[in-house]
């Protein structure tokens, strides 16, 4: 470990250092509305095997700002969801589904 | 006319015959009332996601019809009223949801060809 007057003179001592600044990726990939951009227009809520994509291990329905789908969408998919829960092809509370 | 769709689920312990005598009853129910039926799938004894009436599995049966909607009233009562069903849903079909029907059919038709 470097002490401090090392740290503030920026001398560390067996710390790696590069030529050139490391390529991080600080900006994550863009988001997008899978449904709008291929063009599904009806969410089918007897395909349960689809629709747990949109539900977290516990089958709660997941936010829009993890999965990117529109709120026009969004909408939908929880009737979907809703509707599919019950019919009983999917649970309204569970574990580790996934 | 609207056209809708009926998912509804029937005891497991009845016998094939009487799972057929059922779905035929709800079929003359609607055809009575002047519904033009359109597709009919029998998904067979399905396991459920949760316990329903202490049944883990259930027949499952969809129903695709035309039927002027004053009708669906009193066909969710019938539904409500016969015991042999433990659950059942009825969905109004958008012109997407009808597209999406033409093509989930023709694809399954598909699959048991093959």
């Amino acid at each position: 470990m470097a002490t401090l007057q090392q740290q503030a003179k920026g001398k560390k001592d067996g710390d790696i250092r590069y030529l050139s600044p490391l390529k991080i990726e600080t900006q994550e990939r863009k988001k997008y509305c899978r449904f709008k951009r291929s063009g599904i227009k009806y969410i089918d809520y007897k395909d349960a095997t689809w629709l747990f994509g949109f539900v977290n291990e516990q089958g709660k329905l997941l936010p829009r700002r993890l999965t990117g789908t529109s709120l026009k969408y969004q909408r939908k998919v929880a009737i979907a969801v809703k509707r599919a829960r019950h019919i009983a092809i999917m649970p309204y509370v569970g574990d580790l589904l996934k | 006319m609207n056209q809708y769709e009926t998912v509804f689920i029937l005891n497991p312990v009845l016998s094939d015959d009487q799972v057929k005598e059922t779905v035929k009853k709800f079929e003359n129910f609607l055809t009575d009332r002047g519904a033009k039926m359109i597709a009919k799938e029998d998904w067979g004894l399905k396991k459920m996601a949760y316990a329903i009436e202490n049944k883990k599995s259930g027949f499952y049966q969809l129903f695709q019809f035309e039927v002027p909607g004053e009708v669906i009233n009193e066909y969710e009562v019938e539904f409500g009223r016969d015991e042999r069903i433990m659950r059942y849903l009825t969905v109004k079909l958008d012109k997407y949801a009808i597209e999406w029907a033409e093509k989930r059919r023709s694809r399954m038709s598909k699959k048991s060809k093959a």
